[in-house]
């Protein structure tokens, strides 16, 4: 038994401990937005994030991941209370087929939560390794820029708020 | 009659109805000019399934249920026919439910493919809308005893003039939908539409963003078990020998299936099917039975085989080959579709019936193959469509389906899904076929074209299932195999290889040949546009060799010889929000470039400027400012279509600069994306902007696949234009552009 | 007394004279740019080839920046020096040098101006350079596109940044002139060994430097380093278990993969790219001369050729999931097992769920398939640092070409699980000692990181 921090909660897990992260999360957990893209760390469309960190899930084995805190697209809101990531995404329909984009907006959240202002250039080479084949690129370099925004003015008003 | 009663099924009858049993007075009336012949002149799909309830029904709750025979693909389809419904019958796009693709529920609308779905299904609906709303303003006129021009339909009621109203789930218990639409529907006037032509959310995309199981890969029905199929090392090797004892004993493995060549591993978790495929890849052995042509020689093998002679247009007086001042070929290889999803499918087998969810583009098609394969009746075997990754065409849908079917088989009553790994789906999938053209083309003494030659080279752009199962994959490798189906040619207009061979531009005398080649080393079908990405390729970027020789500006060139004016608006509309100055000379290593073209010659309009720079010692290209300008008839969905285009030009990017299926005698050796590249996100443009040219009242024209073409002969014109070079053999790679520059 | 400090002060004087008299070099006359048609074609694309097997463009080009117009980051240990713009810009590049100051400045390090440069830039190794060769790098680079961006000057330390510092040096350490071929060796052996010692600079990575940065000249190509990677060994002292060929070496420069020793990575990779340039009996050339470096008789090469392969083979995985052979996890070396422990898992494991989907024997897929671990330089080296550099930040091609790609670790694995791993790898896969510093040189490449990322 392993026991696994997804989205803020102790998860018992029973998988042999060399299972990659990814199929834990979708077939023991019923966690759908991680996505099978490549299962060679060249896609993104499995990206979560561990400590901050986005990862590839489907290299991670779960052996590794004790005492981390593991962050799914289900951590980052609901259909009805989306998060800031989320709700830049369904803003500017950032979104064709949609496969990759759970993967995208990990990485997005990823960056947002080292750099809360990144310039273009900068979103641009973070996000380099998540691909896109519908050609959705452009509304997500919109999306991240909408929610760095986002982000931003919500950390402005908490921090008035506490001063 | 037949075709009436199979398109729908007495369960929905019965729904529609809200139970009763009510004869129209219209009823009679239909049926007669139904079986006068009118069904040909119905509009859209209605011609494939003529009773309004195969397409809407109305219960007593409110709730509205529209059913279409078309699938999201991730085009935004389900959004744009739900605004069709909502428009037409006067209610709250919410209150709708939209049924897709599935051949227990739905009208049978062959493919999702082709650009089609508005004009067939989008059609079909707004005029069925009509057509019921037209009904319960009848039965609403007919409970207060007013002439029906004294009331009309807002907001999910009849309200009659003098202030009363009915909401129609009051009035359902008097509707019966079973019955035929009728040839001419009062549409409403399009300047009084309220939710066509306005961007509307799509209604997939926030349980996609939140983790909902909006993907037949995230299906996970009780005691499902896990499938992984190990294929063969190549197209022409075959099962020699066996040993599955190092299989069989590893943890989870329930069982592994083997007909013939065709081999497949069932373990209770995802992993252990992984593992235990890798085992069984270990454990098989092959023969080899044939080989793949030389990649080096590809294009001059295809034009050596056997050809069919297609003569698509023949315009003005005969052709004189010597006549021509200019002349050229392109070339482009197979193409892929790369789905960043690798297929996926999940069947059950049970009590004699197969049950298989699948994101096909077809789902009647795919039942008819699969009950070929398996020897059953269609009416045994049920599909419904689920969302997988885009698909672009025909990729691996269908084939996953076919190892889940086969599978599924070997193991009644259990729950089988089938995930293909990345290298399969790279390795295995029907690709776009390569193509050669060869265009000749003279100016008359004013700089017009005065004659025009164009011969294209290509095998047939469809080996999608639908007939004997031969074209799906596991067939051909069990122990008994099925055969791949002879290929015919699409026949114009729409066509297969010809797609968009026939220049939209007026010239007096042109002429050209499809050379069909039936014969496919490689395997190919369907992708995104078609021979259109090529044929458009080629003419644009020859328009371009053509202007330079009459010194003309690329752009007025064009418009030159358009007489469409809603060909010349959209060409002047991308040039003037491009900022497009005629004969502009731009700084050392900087190029522009223009691509027009009306995809199928019947469906959007769509232009396409851009600049880049070309980097001269390395040939790498960095994309700029683009800039598209889309006619699609009257827009249902303006984002949806700006959606659309946009993805085309990138895609169309992708494919132009970097994307080439490889192979050696034995495989195909692109299969990952190490081997074959896309676009990443620091190569993307400094900006894409599409601008939509509403038409209200104009027809729905498809545009999924109008931005392939031109975007691409739009770059290959900017790098010309950067360096000088004119490169006509695709991809566009930094090599083939810095071996064009030269030192 | 006086007169013995006085006699003192005049040598000094006379001896710092003649130093600075030696020292000093007049400027060339400024000419103006010459026209692109005033080179011969031929000589240009023979100047292309060159100034490939050269990598003049690596390090005169800023990540994302104009080819030749400088700007990249050299680290030496006194301070860093920028590659300038060599394009033919009159005011910001060399558009107004004339040849003879072109020359002046690859055979002495001294630019047109009369400045003595920094062996950052390797004129110990250009200065052997043919007069021909270098007519043909002029014509090359003065038919470029112009570039108009000024120079960065360099960050050296004090006094160190006085330029005479660097005719001292050149006193010390820089032996001017063409290549002498050997008459004992044969031509492609003279060629090889021309472009290695000259243009090539091979040895400015991959031979160790002194204390004031100048290459130990008996040790050359025996194991350097390169923007913070180590550059293995090329001669008898290379870690590779199975002895470097012709081919392999042949295979490893052109295509970038040595089935034998491993995928091209890190700072080689630029230079690599650069080699598809070359003529191919240049590359030739330099992998028959390396192989000469390491003088072994057929039998002793086949011998160990043929133990390193078995050793590799015995301890390879057969597939993914299946357990490797070779010593268990217990074998793990000394580092993995101090660790702080709680839930330490075993580098094996580690190997197990996030290497061994590729690293299996008929693992990864055609550009991406892994050499055989034990065969890798990487893992056989003398320290960790390139293992590591390659674990945390994988292996990636350019943007839109096919290549191998290695996914990195950098955010998957904590210090400790890549510590277990490097352990694991290290003493599993290779017959060598355990490893010692990793965890030290692992936190060391983390901060260089850290600082880099910083920087606008």
């Amino acid at each position: 038994m392993t026991v696994l921090h997804v989205n803020g909660k102790p998860q018992q897990v029973d998988a042999d401990p060399e299972t990659p992260l990814l199929y834990v999360l979708r077939d023991h957990l019923k966690l759908n937005a991680a996505k099978f893209g490549c299962g060679l760390g060249q896609c993104g469309a499995c990206t979560v994030l561990v400590d901050h960190e986005p990862v590839f899930s489907c290299l991670l084995p779960i052996s590794v991941l004790d005492g981390r805190y593991i962050r799914t697209v289900e951590g980052l809101g609901t259909a009805d209370r989306p998060g800031p990531v989320q709700r830049a995404f369904i803003d500017e329909q950032a979104a064709q087929c949609g496969y990759c984009i759970p993967g995208m907006m990990m990485r997005a959240q990823g960056l947002l939560e080292h750099n809360a202002s990144p310039t273009d250039a900068e979103i641009r080479n973070y996000m380099a390794p998540n691909l896109c084949r519908c050609g959705t690129q452009m509304r997500i370099l919109r999306a991240v820029r909408r929610a760095a925004k986002a982000m931003s003015a919500t950390n402005e008003i908490t921090r008035r708020a506490k001063a | 009659m037949n075709a009436l009663t199979t398109a729908c099924p007495t369960r929905r009858r019965l729904l529609a109805t809200g139970g009763a049993v009510v004869v129209s007075f219209a009823l009679l009336p239909r049926l007669a000019l139904a079986q006068a012949g009118h069904v040909a002149q119905l509009p859209g799909s209605l011609r494939k399934a003529p009773m309004l309830d195969s397409w809407i029904a109305l219960d007593a709750s409110g709730r509205v249920t529209v059913f279409t025979g078309k699938a999201e693909l991730g085009q935004g389809i389900m959004t744009a026919l739900i605004q069709c419904a909502a428009e037409e019958l006067d209610i709250d796009p919410a209150v709708v439910t939209l049924i897709t693709a599935d051949t227990e529920r739905t009208p049978n609308e062959g493919y999702t493919a082709g650009s089609h779905s508005m004009q067939d299904s989008g059609t079909a609906i707004l005029n069925a809308a009509a057509q019921v709303r037209a009904m319960l303003v009848g039965i609403a006129a007919q409970r207060l005893k007013l002439s029906a021009s004294r009331l009309k339909a807002k907001g999910g009621s009849v309200i009659a003039d003098d202030g009363r109203s009915i909401a129609y789930k009051d009035l359902v218990n008097g509707l019966n939908l079973h019955q035929p639409a009728l040839p001419a529907s009062s549409l409403k006037n399009p300047k009084d539409f309220i939710i066509i032509g306005k961007s509307m959310p799509r209604i997939d995309i926030p349980p996609k963003l939140t983790g909902a199981p909006a993907y037949v890969q995230d299906l996970r029905p009780d005691g499902m078990l896990h499938a992984r199929v190990v294929r063969p090392p190549g197209y022409h090797a075959r099962l020699k020998k066996l040993d599955t004892g190092a299989v069989d004993n590893m943890p989870g493995v329930v069982k592994v299936v083997r007909d013939g060549s065709f081999l497949a591993v069932v373990a209770e978790g995802e992993f252990q099917a992984i593992r235990a495929m890798n085992a069984l890849s270990q454990a098989a052995e092959w023969e080899w039975t044939g080989t793949l042509p030389k990649q080096s020689e590809l294009h001059e093998v295809l034009e050596s085989l056997p050809s069919q002679e297609i003569a698509v247009l023949d315009k003005g007086g005969g052709s004189n080959s010597n006549a021509h001042s200019l002349e050229a070929t392109y070339r482009r290889p197979y193409e892929m579709h790369a789905s960043i999803g690798p297929s996926c499918a999940v069947a059950k087998f049970e009590n004699g019936k197969l049950t298989v969810w699948t994101h096909t583009q077809g789902v009647y098609p795919l039942r008819n193959t699969l009950a070929n394969m398996l020897h059953m009746q269609p009416e045994q075997v049920h599909c419904i469509q689920v969302q997988g990754s885009g698909c672009y065409g025909h990729n691996a849908a269908d084939d996953a389906a076919a190892d889940a079917a086969l599978i599924a088989r070997a193991m009644p009553g259990k729950p089988i899904r089938v995930q293909w790994m990345r290298e399969q789906e790279h390795g295995w999938e029907p690709f776009g076929p390569a193509m050669s053209s060869r265009i000749a083309a003279s100016l008359d003494g004013k700089g017009k074209i005065a004659s025009w030659r164009y011969e294209v080279w290509s095998n047939t752009h469809s080996t999608r299932p639908g007939g004997p199962a031969g074209n799906l994959l596991a067939a051909r490798y069990l122990a008994q195999p099925f055969p791949q189906p002879a290929v015919k040619p699409i026949p114009m207009p729409d066509g297969g290889g010809d797609r968009n061979s026939i220049p939209l531009y007026t010239i007096p005398e042109a002429h050209v040949l499809y050379h069909f080649i039936p014969e496919m080393p490689i395997r190919v079908s369907a992708l995104r546009s078609l021979g259109a990405y090529h044929n458009v390729f080629t003419i644009e970027s020859f328009m371009d060799e053509l202007a330079a020789a009459a010194k003309a500006d690329p752009v007025d060139f064009r418009l030159r010889h358009l007489d469409d004016p809603r060909a010349r608006d959209v060409v002047t509309k991308a040039a003037k929000e491009f900022g497009w100055k005629p004969n502009e000379k731009l700084p050392q290593n900087r190029g522009r470039g223009f691509g027009f073209a009306r995809y199928k010659n019947s469906a959007a309009y769509c232009a396409v400027a851009l600049d880049l720079e070309v980097e001269r010692e390395t040939g790498e290209v960095r994309l700029g400012r683009v800039v598209a300008a889309v006619d699609s008839g009257q827009a249902v969905n303006p984002d949806g279509i700006r959606n659309q285009i946009e993805g085309a030009i990138v895609q169309s990017a992708s494919w132009t600069l970097y994307e080439e299926v490889t192979f050696d005698r034995q495989t195909i050796t692109s299969l990952d994306w190490s081997s074959f590249p896309m676009i990443r996100f620091p190569a993307l443009p400094e900006s894409v902007t599409v601008h939509v040219i509403d038409r209200p009242g104009e027809k729905f024209l498809g545009t999924g696949e109008a931005g392939q073409g031109p975007a691409a002969a739009a770059i290959a014109n900017a790098v010309a234009n950067a360096t000088g070079k004119r490169i006509r053999d695709l991809p566009l790679t930094a090599a083939r552009i810095k071996a064009a520059i030269g030192v | 007394m006086w007169r013995f400090v006085i006699g003192v002060i005049v040598v000094l004087a006379v001896a710092f004279g003649g130093f600075y008299a030696w020292a000093w070099h007049g400027e060339i006359a400024p000419i103006g740019r010459p026209a692109v048609t005033a080179f011969d074609p031929a000589v240009i694309a023979q100047g292309a080839k060159l100034a490939a097997i050269g990598n003049c463009a690596v390090c005169h080009t800023t990540a994302g920046g104009r080819p030749y117009a400088g700007g990249f980051p050299v680290e030496t240990p006194f301070g860093t020096v920028y590659g300038t713009n060599i394009t033919p810009d009159t005011k910001t590049g060399i558009g107004n040098w004339s040849e003879a100051a072109f020359r002046r400045a690859l055979r002495e390090g001294v630019n047109r101006q009369g400045d003595h440069l920094y062996p950052a830039f390797p004129y110990d190794h250009f200065t052997k350079a043919t007069n021909n060769d270098i007519a043909a790098l002029y014509a090359f680079l003065m038919t470029r596109t112009p570039v108009d961006q000024r120079n960065r000057p360099p960050d050296i330390v004090f006094p160190l940044n006085w330029r005479l510092f660097a005719a001292a040096w050149k006193l010390l350490f820089l032996e001017e002139g063409e290549y002498r071929p050997d008459p004992a060796q044969d031509e492609q052996w003279n060629r090889g060994a021309y472009l290695v010692a000259g243009l090539g600079h091979c040895g400015a990575c991959h031979t160790p430097r002194n204390f004031l940065g100048a290459e130990q000249d008996d040790k050359a190509l025996s194991g350097g380093e390169g923007e913070g990677w180590h550059a293995p060994a090329l001669n008898a002292a290379s870690p590779a278990p199975v002895p470097w060929s012709a081919d392999q070496f042949y295979a490893y420069l052109r295509h970038g993969f040595a089935r034998e020793h491993g995928h091209v990575a890190g700072p080689m990779q630029p230079v690599v790219r650069d080699l598809q340039r070359a003529d191919d009996a240049d590359v030739h050339a330099i992998a028959a001369y390396l192989v000469s470096l390491n003088k072994l008789e057929a039998a002793e090469r086949q011998q160990r050729s043929k133990a390193a392969l078995e050793f590799a083979d015995s301890r390879a995985l057969k597939a993914p999931g299946a357990s490797a052979n070779g010593p268990a996890p217990g074998a793990e070396s000394g580092e993995a097992r101090a660790g702080p422990v709680g839930y330490a898992i075993g580098g094996s494991q580690i190997f197990a769920g996030a290497c061994a989907t590729c690293h299996h024997q008929g693992g990864g897929l055609p550009l991406s398939r892994p050499v055989e671990l034990g065969l890798s330089t990487a893992v056989n080296n003398p320290g960790p640092r390139n293992l590591l550099h390659i674990i945390l930040n994988g292996i990636h091609p350019p943007l839109g070409e096919r290549g191998a790609i290695m996914p990195g670790f950098s955010g998957a694995l904590t210090d400790q699980q890549i510590v277990a791993v490097v352990s694991y790898v290290r003493a599993h896969f290779s017959q060598r000692p355990p490893w010692t510093d990793i965890a030290s040189v692992l936190k060391s490449i983390r901060q260089n990181a850290q600082a880099r990322t910083e920087k606008p």
